[in-house]
């Protein structure tokens, strides 16, 4: 557990200046303020009361109340353990021991609104209150106000963007993330946990195959494989043993789908194993799991331990005959082992270097034998789709996309997050709606990106769009893992381009031709266009350079890494222009292309700029516009970034 | 000694399969890196030619063939936290920890500054780890007070 402790460390300073409540709220129905009457609420503090002097080693009963803290990654970093130290310590003080004991306190995974952590859940008698940005000073008064005299905090309870942010999701994957505790088998049990992979496991391996494939279920890694197709190949195969691969190596930046479900629940991602290795006639399964993530790591260590004790990993699994082992690998820091064949490479000790397909792993995959690798979430769809039906999956989604998606909403957005939505809802209302707009009011939206590395730009001009994988292949996207990073008109697309090839061009492992030295050459285009250097030409040269690449490459990296570039020419080729022929950065955000000169029709004349200015180029009195003396500037950028109103070109 | 270390190590992982990257990452947690004298044992020991090891330590991001600081400052780079603005929280850094351009350590082994990927804390990005302490919504100016108090708790 030391990873744990570790990371448990809150975030001070961050904590500091989100901690500001202002907003009230009415909350919905089941979440609103309780409001007691006086008798009741006096009767209680009362026994409450007595009790506190008459006992310690027997403290009230604190019937139906629970209190659920998140601990998701962003949870810990908020400060969520300290939270959860001070419930002990403040319950226990007013001689609630018995209620500690009875585990009142919580811990849930990540519910997905993190910007807004620590979120608490206090439930009293089935009554919900959601607090945010609970800090350990704020505990003692939400016990006393709420916990014993039955008044909940009202200035502390998240906003109505808690509940917009909410209301507009259709949470399967994510519903129980944030209500259980990860690391409590018994937990997943109490919600119909493991009744998926018994109900397979009564079922003869053809019709579990049958019933996935009929659902529509399509790999939510990246290319929208259909997996129940993918199992029927690989159980066609006939060389044993085979195995069955859970990819957790979620090496996407901006996407942490992945970690939260395995953080906040998981025990469904192992339940869709079983099913899984038991449909193809699998015994042994792997999770490859990035080692930035330790607390999943964790959390998946202890969920296999008690699946085991329990009897449902192991030998003879539910009973029925069926053995299954599950083994973690710890990944050791390469983008590319996402891809299959270089993840298997990974697994079996080597370089993680892809190899050429056919053969698939389906015949030819882990030490030789049929292997079959899953993305998280779409194991973790499973055992829904065995315990609900493929009818009642398939009727959530669009036409060729079934299900729901979750979306690792981050950028410029109001409500950061992890969200999850049918297939197909279109991207305004998931932006504006669930996302609730633009982060600052005087910014709009330029383009939202999707698919990470591999994936493209939506332009603002498109945001009607469903969310789909045909939707988001046709624009010259993709769906990937499930990132979606939203920019303002702040954010430079060619910097943007130049930072995903930057990042592909570093993960390419380096085997073949195309990619190794093709990103390499799109990347020193792309830098030099950035510093004002660009030639007429360039345009042109990448766009032939990045169709050379898709279509010549070995593997999916390189047959992807040019799709930012391409998207982002296709779609804001008038600011590649601006680069090369006037020498500009209409976002201002390329540094060599900046002026460094005060707009005086935009200055407000705040002063900002001069305050944070390093080398006192930057001239300004009280209700006088600033000046930057160009001799002294450095062009560090600083007054740019204070600068409120964009007033510095 | 560093025998003694290996041969714990080797215990562990000698009857499984494929083991090299578990056996490199135990080396590294025992180490703080993997040092050269180490891989030589285990390639004889194991009779798997040193180059194979080579090849996979240099292969993957997280092996480190020289020793490192004593606290790692590791800045997340990631979609979320470069659209956030993680640059200016690296040149910062980078400025405060005073680390020479084309260099990751300070000269008297306090700090190793290093960037990463992603760790998917993109809703509270940019990030920044320190020794596994992760710290949210970072800013220049917090950088340079973060930096500022572990220098105290450990002067150099």
């Amino acid at each position: 557990m030391g990873f744990i402790s570790n990371l448990i460390e809150a975030d001070r300073m961050a904590e500091k200046k989100k901690a500001k409540p202002k907003i009230k709220t009415a909350g919905r129905a089941n979440a609103a303020p309780m409001k007691k009457p006086e008798a009741e609420t006096a009767a209680k503090s009362k026994t409450i009361t007595k009790a506190k002097t008459k006992a310690v080693t027997k403290g009230p009963e604190a019937k139906g109340l629970t209190i659920r803290v998140c601990v998701g990654t962003g949870g810990l970093a908020a400060g969520s353990q300290q939270v959860i130290d001070t419930f002990h310590l403040e319950l226990s003080a007013r001689g609630m021991k018995s209620a500690i004991e009875k585990k009142c306190v919580n811990k849930t995974g990540c519910r997905g609104f993190c910007a807004k952590d620590v979120l608490v859940d206090v439930i009293v008698d089935g009554d919900i209150s959601t607090y945010q940005f609970v800090t350990p000073e704020k505990v003692v008064r939400i016990v006393d106000e709420h916990i014993i005299s039955g008044q909940p905090v009202d200035e502390w309870l998240v906003g109505p963007d808690y509940h917009t942010f909410h209301d507009k999701q259709t949470k399967v994957l994510l519903k129980q993330c944030g209500q259980i505790d990860p690391e409590d088998i018994n937990a997943y049990l109490n919600i119909g946990g493991y009744e998926g992979a018994k109900k397979a496991l009564a079922l003869t391996e053809f019709e579990v195959i049958e019933e996935v494939k009929k659902s529509g279920l399509r790999g939510r890694g990246g290319a929208g494989f259909l997996t129940g197709l993918k199992w029927e190949f690989c159980s066609m195969s006939k060389p044993t043993p085979k195995y069955i691969i859970c990819n957790a190596d979620e090496g996407d930046p901006g996407a942490f789908m992945d970690r939260s479900v395995i953080e906040g629940n998981p025990h469904s991602v192992l339940e869709g194993m079983i099913i899984g290795g038991y449909a193809i006639g699998a015994n042994y399964g792997y999770i490859y799991i990035r080692a930035e993530y330790p607390l999943a790591i964790e959390r998946l260590k202890i969920a296999i331990a008690e699946a085991t004790e329990k009897g449902f990993l192991g030998k003879n699994v539910f009973k029925s005959g069926f053995d299954f082992d599950v083994r973690i690998k710890e990944g050791a820091g390469a983008f590319i082992c996402g891809e299959e064949t270089a993840l298997i490479a990974s697994i079996e000790g080597k370089r993680g270097m892809p190899r050429s397909k056919p053969p698939f792993p389906v015949n030819k995959g882990l030490w030789g034998k049929p292997t079959v690798i899953n993305n998280v979430e779409t194991l973790a769809n499973l055992p829904m789709i065995i315990t609900k039906g493929s009818k009642w999956f398939s009727s959530i989604g669009s036409e060729q996309s079934k299900g729901t998606k979750v979306f690792a909403l981050t950028g410029k957005i109001k409500n950061t997050g992890l969200i999850e939505v049918p297939m197909g809802m279109s991207l305004k209302e998931i932006i504006y709606d669930i996302g609730g707009g633009m982060e600052k009011k005087n910014r709009e939206l330029k383009a939202v990106q999707t698919g990470g590395p591999s994936g493209g730009c939506i332009p603002a001009s498109h945001i009607e769009m469903p969310v789909d994988y045909e939707s988001l292949m046709r624009i010259g996207s993709m769906m990937g893992s499930g990132g979606m990073v939203v920019m303002d008109n702040t954010t430079c697309m060619v910097d943007m381009a130049k930072f995903f090839i930057s990042f592909t061009q570093n993960e390419s492992c380096g085997k073949c031709v195309p990619c190794r030295i093709g990103t390499k050459r799109m990347l020193e285009i792309l830098t030099r266009i950035t510093e004002g250097k660009g030639r007429e030409s360039d345009i042109e040269l990448l766009i032939e350079l990045g169709t050379d690449i898709k279509m010549s490459s070995l593997c999916g990296l390189g047959q992807s890494a040019p799709n930012p570039i391409l998207s982002t020419i296709n779609f804001f080729r008038d600011e590649y222009e601006a680069h090369i022929k006037e020498g500009r950065c209409p976002a201002g955000v390329c540094k060599a292309l900046r002026q460094y000169i005060v707009d005086a029709e935009v200055c407000k004349m705040c002063g900002k700029c001069a305050r944070v200015c390093p080398s006192t180029a930057i001239t300004w009195q009280p209700k006088q516009k600033a000046f930057i003396d160009k001799s002294k500037c450095v062009k560090c950028g600083a007054c740019f970034e204070a600068c409120p109103f964009n007033s510095i070109l | 000694m560093i025998e003694n270390k290996c041969e714990a190590i080797l215990e562990k992982h000698y009857e499984k399969k494929g083991s090299i990257i578990s056996i490199l990452q135990d080396v590294q947690e025992t180490f703080g890196y993997i040092p050269e004298d180490a891989v030589f044992w285990f390639a004889e020991r194991l009779n798997i030619p040193a180059s194979n090891f080579f090849g996979v330590v240099t292969f993957y991001a997280q092996f480190y063939l020289k020793p490192r600081g004593k606290n790692i400052i590791t800045a997340c780079c990631g979609t979320a936290c470069h659209v956030k603005g993680a640059e200016p929280i690296i040149n910062r850094m980078r400025a405060d920890l005073a680390i020479a351009e084309g260099e990751d350590t300070t000269s008297d082994g306090q700090f190793t500054m290093e960037k990463l990927a992603c760790i998917g804390a993109c809703s509270i990005a940019p990030v920044v780890i320190v020794n596994k302490k992760v710290y949210g919504s970072m800013t220049p100016e917090k950088v340079s007070r973060m930096i500022k108090e572990y220098e105290k708790s450990s002067p150099r």
